[in-house]
């Protein structure tokens, strides 16, 4: 008899990915007012898979939880994955404090413990800082096997067999429950969230805790000195024939 | 870099690979005006007012064949001045020989009257794309004709303003043309139409004078009102070459909400809800029957948003789109989320979606805008953009719909030339845009819907034009909206300013 499948999704609040960031006044960051905040397309993608394979198990899945770590106001987007299809939610909330993977991370193992996970799935990286490496620190943390980047998941019994996109090709690799995976981005294509789910996601538990609850003192190590723009384009310039063209780029030697 | 980006105008040329044909040969009867041609001395004028790099007599075709591939004229030659006294030069010479002009934009147009219908000399503002100064206290923006509406609308957007027009055309459309049409667009429920948000137009009169009155004010009441002359004029009476525009700031929180209804009445029962409940905060309310989202899910090529992954398009008869803006997003969203729950619950929406992030606002607006440019996939669209009573709009689709069924010319086969009408538009501003899809152009389709839809819309109280202008399309139907006295009066104003007629002929009156 194989175990019950407890799926934990981390979901982050970031800067809508649609979205162009500026970078504020002071060059120390980028300008977070004003400015619409959605989840990360990642964690989107993660919680799109987790609930694939929730209805493709009905019976083997025994919940999903998401859990934000972030301001009060990613329980917005806690309600959106309750929506999707999401059971429950636990938002870990740390202000406007910006953290770090390893200290995620460290929020996370305390979770997976109490909620009792044997699969997480998060997204391989998200869109504002780019780190890529809250998946990986959770699994080293844990002792557990990863599968980052995937693109295709299937769960089989206690195994689950996961493809990840590589240089050049396809990896596939297969490991045993407790387990986790990152999210690439074709692995699925999320889906619209109708009003009727919208409404009941109302009624599903959010629960706010604190980072100290789990005992976990949040200690940055990293100091932002400068956050700068890359060097922007020069114009370019339009020809009006291909004889221009042509002694245009023998100017600039590239013929 | 997620979801499909959707933007009109690129793919224009992408579908069918049929020559379009001649419009003088679509409508035999045409006759060429006492123009003069041109000639080689015409070109070494034009050479020596803009330099030989802005005329162009080689790989026109662009510039004659417009958006819909319906029309196409013989122009010779294209211009594409950079300065106003440019613009000037080249009209007060057109004059002096009599020589026709048409003037273009992005030649994004729905009835024809961007491109040329004989051989008339294209004047094309594509040259002329300079922001000319933006007053970030005030928001008044004046730029030049060329302006492309969405590069104009991303500049705006970065000084924290919104162009206060927005259309499915915003990726090619120039902000001069935008004004030649007296475009409505999506968001004319929220800021109202041009003749309200511009203020001042610079134009070059058919004898080349330059009428300058780009530094007028909000208020003003000094005479009668010229500018507005030249709004909604479609290029007869003169060539615009500045524009100055009142931008409002730029909305924080915008929400998008689509929706699924189970009848007209149901969309008008859902208006009427959102214009009490959403009131301040709404700025945009749409509808589009399941014919029209059939249509754009061959073009779109993607899962419906109500399908919930399946690849069906769900069963509603009606889908509506509605934005809300505002300042306050938890205002704001407070407010959606009550109206959408109570519609839910007393059955006036049967299901729907909220766009979570910007990647799926802009998806949901593909459902929508892409309509016009998917009507035309299967070979070419009759396009009717008119103005009803609201109760009375969606009659006119039912109608066409049973004209084209009793003809026999709707069918999923390649012998019927009828695809399928399809309705959609703007309800919060009455506006009904009915495409009928066609395989090919025939003229047993245009004469079973023409005159039959101008009268049935004059028998209903309605325009037959209520944003896309006349153009070569609706020239000779004017009269089902216009009285004989305005129609004289257009007429003498014409003539007055253009006695030899160069400007746009074959057109509008
Ligand atoms: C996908 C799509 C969606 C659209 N949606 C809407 C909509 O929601 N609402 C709406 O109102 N319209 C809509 N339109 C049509 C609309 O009229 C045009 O897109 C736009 O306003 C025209 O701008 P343009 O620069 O392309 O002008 P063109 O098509 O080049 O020209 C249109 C007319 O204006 C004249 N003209 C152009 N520039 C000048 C100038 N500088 N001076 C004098 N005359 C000039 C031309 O001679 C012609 O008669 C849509 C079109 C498309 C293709």
């Amino acid at each position: 008899m194989s175990s019950k499948i407890r799926i934990l999704v981390p979901v982050k609040r970031v800067i809508d990915a649609a979205l162009k960031p500026r970078i504020n006044k002071t060059n120390t960051g980028v300008e977070s007012k004003g400015v619409k905040f959605s989840m990360n397309p990642f964690c989107d993608i993660a919680v799109e898979e987790a609930v694939k394979i929730k209805e493709a198990h009905k019976e083997a899945v025994e919940s999903i939880h998401a859990v934000s770590i972030g301001p009060s106001k990613a329980q917005d987007i806690l309600r959106t994955a309750l929506a999707k299809g999401v059971d429950t939610s636990t938002l870990v909330d740390v202000g406007e404090q910006e953290i770090e993977p390893l200290q995620v991370s460290k929020l996370l193992k305390k979770v997976v413990e109490q909620k009792d996970s044997n699969l997480v799935i998060l997204g391989k990286q998200a869109i504002d800082d780019d780190s890529n490496q809250t998946g990986q620190m959770l699994a080293g943390l844990l002792g557990w096997p990863q599968a980052t980047n995937a693109s295709k998941v299937v769960v089989e019994g206690d195994f689950v067999t996961v493809t990840r996109e590589v240089d050049g090709g396809a990896e596939t690799i297969r490991a045993k429950l407790p387990l986790i995976i990152t999210t690439d981005l074709r692995l699925n294509e999320p889906k619209f969230v109708t009003l009727p789910k919208m409404m009941k996601a109302k009624k599903k538990p959010l629960e706010i805790v604190k980072p100290d609850a789990y005992g976990v003192t949040i200690e940055e190590r990293l100091e932002i000195l400068k956050v700068e723009e890359p060097p922007a384009r020069s114009a370019g310039v339009k020809v009006s024939s291909v004889d221009e063209l042509v002694s245009k780029l023998q100017e600039l030697k590239a013929l | 870099m997620l979801k499909l980006v959707f933007r009109a105008g690129i793919s224009k040329r992408a579908y069918s690979a049929k020559a379009v044909k001649l419009t003088v040969e679509t409508y035999p009867n045409l006759q060429r005006g006492d123009y003069g041609t041109l000639e080689e001395s015409d070109l070494t004028r034009f050479r020596s007012i803009l330099g030989d790099s802005s005329v162009f007599v080689d790989d026109i075709e662009g510039y004659n064949e417009d958006q819909m591939r319906k029309y196409r004229g013989q122009s010779q030659v294209v211009l594409k001045p950079k300065t106003t006294s440019q613009v000037s030069e080249i009209v007060k010479h057109c004059n002096d020989r009599k020589l026709a002009i048409c003037p273009q934009g992005g030649n994004t147009g729905l009835v024809g009257g961007s491109v040329p219908v004989f051989d008339e000399v294209v004047v094309s503002l594509s040259g002329m794309s300079q922001i000319r100064s933006f007053d970030e206290t005030s928001g008044i923006l004046k730029v030049d004709a060329g302006c492309i509406l969405e590069s104009t609308d991303q500049f705006l957007a970065e000084k924290g303003y919104i162009f206060p027009l927005d259309l499915g055309a915003k990726g090619s459309c120039q902000i001069g043309g935008n004004v030649a049409t007296n475009a409505g667009g999506l968001r004319l429920l929220r800021y109202g139409s041009l003749h309200g948000s511009v203020l001042g137009i610079e134009a070059v009169l058919p004898d080349g004078t330059v009428f300058d009155s780009m530094h007028s004010l909000r208020k003003d009441n000094t005479g009668y009102d010229l500018k507005q002359l030249f709004i909604g004029s479609e290029g007869t009476l003169g060539i615009i070459t500045g524009v100055s525009v009142l931008c409002p700031a730029r909305p924080k929180a915008v929400n998008v909400a689509f929706l699924g209804v189970e009848s007209y009445e149901a969309v008008q029962d859902t208006f009427s809800k959102a214009k009490r409940e959403l009131s301040e905060i709404l700025s945009a309310f749409e509808f589009m029957d399941r014919e029209s989202q059939v249509v754009n899910k061959k073009f779109l090529k993607a899962p419906h948003p109500l399908a919930e992954g399946s690849d069906e398009i769900p069963e509603y008869p009606f889908y509506i789109l509605i934005e809300t803006s505002g300042s306050n997003k938890e205002h704001d969203d407070a407010k959606l989320e009550q109206f959408l729950e109570t519609s839910m619950e007393d059955g006036t929406i049967l299901d729907g979606t909220v766009s979570q992030d910007e990647a799926q606002t802009r998806t949901l607006w593909a459902w929508r805008e892409g309509i016009s440019e998917a009507s035309q996939i299967e070979g070419g669209v009759y396009k009717y953009d008119v103005s009803l009573p609201l109760s009375k709009l969606y009659d006119l689709v039912i109608a066409a719909r049973e004209r084209l069924r009793e003809a026999n010319l709707i069918g999923e086969t390649d012998e019927y030339p009828v695809v399928d009408p399809v309705g959609y538009g703007h309800v919060g501003d009455g506006n009904l845009h009915l495409n009928v899809c066609v395989r090919r152009y025939t003229k047993e389709v245009e004469k079973v819907l023409e005159p039959f839809i101008y009268e049935w819309i004059s028998q209903h109280h309605g325009s037959i034009s209520a944003e896309h202008g006349l153009g070569f399309q609706k020239k000779n139907y004017v009269h089902y909206s216009k009285s004989d006295v305005e129609i004289a009066m257009m007429k003498d104003l014409k003539r007055h300013y253009d006695p030899n007629g160069i400007l746009n002929p074959y057109k509008y009156i």
